[in-house]
């Protein structure tokens, strides 16, 4: 039922957007059709797979560092007082700078490079995971940590049965938050620093010819991937993470 | 050790505990007298309850004689950490991401966790939910399995911190049972630390009373009558006694 609800929704609106596209008659406002059109041409010609083979890779690098480091970061910072306090204000300016700022700054600092373009995922995405991760490790049972003392679990029993499961959940939610957010800053920093990409194929069409078709067939083909990512692999992850709930 | 030698050491205490002085917050704020001259003994095969009004430094003293506290004025002999000590605490504090089994098997050295427990398990009648996580067990079960986890390391001191409170009469008579079971089969010694006085007249050997805060030793009164023996009129006649040797411990 509730499948069959959204697939009717999807249906009028395509319809509607098909109808008004038709009635419109501009290249500003492709109908659908003409959008899937230029979508199997361009799979054809290897555009396609191409740009969004390499934006997945700069996603999924930067994305794994991000998570790697905020992870890190955040649990120091919940567990250790003055860490936290040296590092709170400076996370803050990170966290309330935006995307653009830091993304133009690495590529003038570091050049018109992977490394530069990396780098400015990572700073974007890295304060995010550090402060959910940061709530998790200030969270952690004390009833538990001092059950495990009195127990005396060793430092590996600790580590996986006492301290990882009682993470997993803010890890959960920093990846699925935190990989939207890479992926849309990704076509930001392709779009103002790189010759290839999704965010430069956009760009590209946007300035050469205003192909609208072709700009939002490049979205609705990365946004697909993306969605596909979350709900057949983080969604799945999240399920066994609350499996004992 | 030898069985020569558990004879020979067999009516010496299993734990003594001497706490002198127990000061919280000596850095900055006032500081609070926790404990003073507390002292007491837990002998093999014996229940001791200790039974003070809420706020008078159980807790306290539960941390330090599980060598949890290190800052006192006092001795624990044995160190806690040889004295074979199991604990059970009152929230059952299990890992509510692993199942039962895993939660007992856990608590054992790494060497041991493969021992067969059927035994064990079947005894607090725990089979069927070996498992299952602890979400799906009423506070009763939690319990026992948290009792459970305790005897598996095969302790010669089970502590228990309100190990009854929160349960319905019968859950609280089934897990009694099976304390004074361990107890008398197994020869460990059990501390329990409760606000009950009547809990701890039915099952106790000997009561320890604390003074209310800084807890300090009121006093020691054995139960001499035999566990079964014990009946309500009894049980009655003895809590008004207490209540009128002890007024400020025990409420008429």
């Amino acid at each position: 039922m509730g499948f069959a609800t959204r697939l009717v929704s999807v249906l009028v609106l395509l319809t509607a957007w098909q109808v008004a596209a038709s009635l419109a008659g501009s290249r500003l406002l492709p109908a659908p059709l003409t959008i899937l059109d230029f979508i199997r041409m361009e799979a054809e010609s290897g555009d396609l797979g191409f740009n969004v083979g390499v934006t997945l890779a700069r996603v999924a690098v930067s994305f794994l560092l991000a998570m790697l480091l905020g992870v890190m970061l955040g649990i120091a910072l919940g567990r250790s007082k003055a860490l936290n306090l040296a590092l709170d204000t400076p996370l803050l300016i990170l966290l309330n700078t935006p995307a653009l700022v830091i993304t133009v700054l690495a590529y003038i600092w570091v050049g018109l490079n992977e490394a530069a373009a990396v780098l400015a995922v990572v700073l974007n995405k890295l304060p995010n995971v550090a402060v959910i991760m940061r709530e998790g490790a200030r969270g952690l049972d004390p009833g538990l940590e001092e059950m495990a003392r009195t127990y005396r679990f060793d430092r590996r029993t600790w580590i996986a049965h006492v301290l990882i499961p009682q993470l997993q959940p803010f890890a959960v939610a920093a990846a699925r938050s935190g990989l939207s957010l890479a992926w849309k800053i990704v076509l930001v920093i392709e779009l103002l620093g790189r010759p290839n990409g999704v965010g430069f194929a956009i760009n590209f069409y946007f300035v050469q010819n205003l192909n609208v078709a072709a700009i939002i067939g490049y979205s609705v083909v990365f946004m697909s991937v993306m969605i596909a990512i979350d709900i057949l692999l983080l969604q799945r992850l999240e399920a066994y993470v609350r499996r004992w709930r | 050790m030898s069985a020569a030698g558990a004879e020979a050491v067999a009516d010496a205490p299993v734990l003594s505990v001497a706490i002198r002085r127990k000061v919280y917050g000596a850095g900055g704020s006032e500081p609070v007298e926790a404990v003073h001259d507390l002292a007491f003994s837990l002998n093999r095969a014996e229940i001791t309850c200790l039974i003070g009004p809420s706020g008078a430094g159980k807790t306290t003293t539960l941390r330090i004689l599980l060598g949890l506290d290190p800052d006192y004025d006092g001795s624990v002999t044995p160190d806690p950490a040889q004295a074979g000590i199991s604990m059970v605490f009152q929230e059952p504090r299990l890992l509510p991401w692993r199942t039962v089994e895993q939660n007992v098997r856990l608590a054992l050295p790494r060497p041991e966790r493969g021992r067969d427990l059927d035994a064990l398990f079947a005894s607090l009648g725990l089979t069927p939910w070996r498992g299952r996580f602890p979400g799906a067990l009423s506070l009763g079960m939690a319990r026992r399995v948290a009792l459970a986890r305790a005897l598996a390391l095969q302790p010669r001191i089970l502590v228990l911190d309100e190990p009854f409170v929160s349960l319905d009469d019968a859950a609280a008579a089934a897990l009694r049972a099976i304390v004074v079971e361990t107890v008398e089969r197994a020869g460990v010694s059990v501390l329990m630390v409760t606000h009950n006085v009547a809990e701890a007249i039915e099952i106790a050997d000997r009561l320890i009373l604390l003074s209310p805060r800084p807890a300090s030793l009121t006093a020691t009164v054995p139960l001499a009558l035999p566990r079964g023996q014990r009946d309500r009129a009894w049980a009655d006649a003895t809590r008004r006694d207490l209540a009128i040797r002890y007024p400020g411990v025990i409420a008429a």
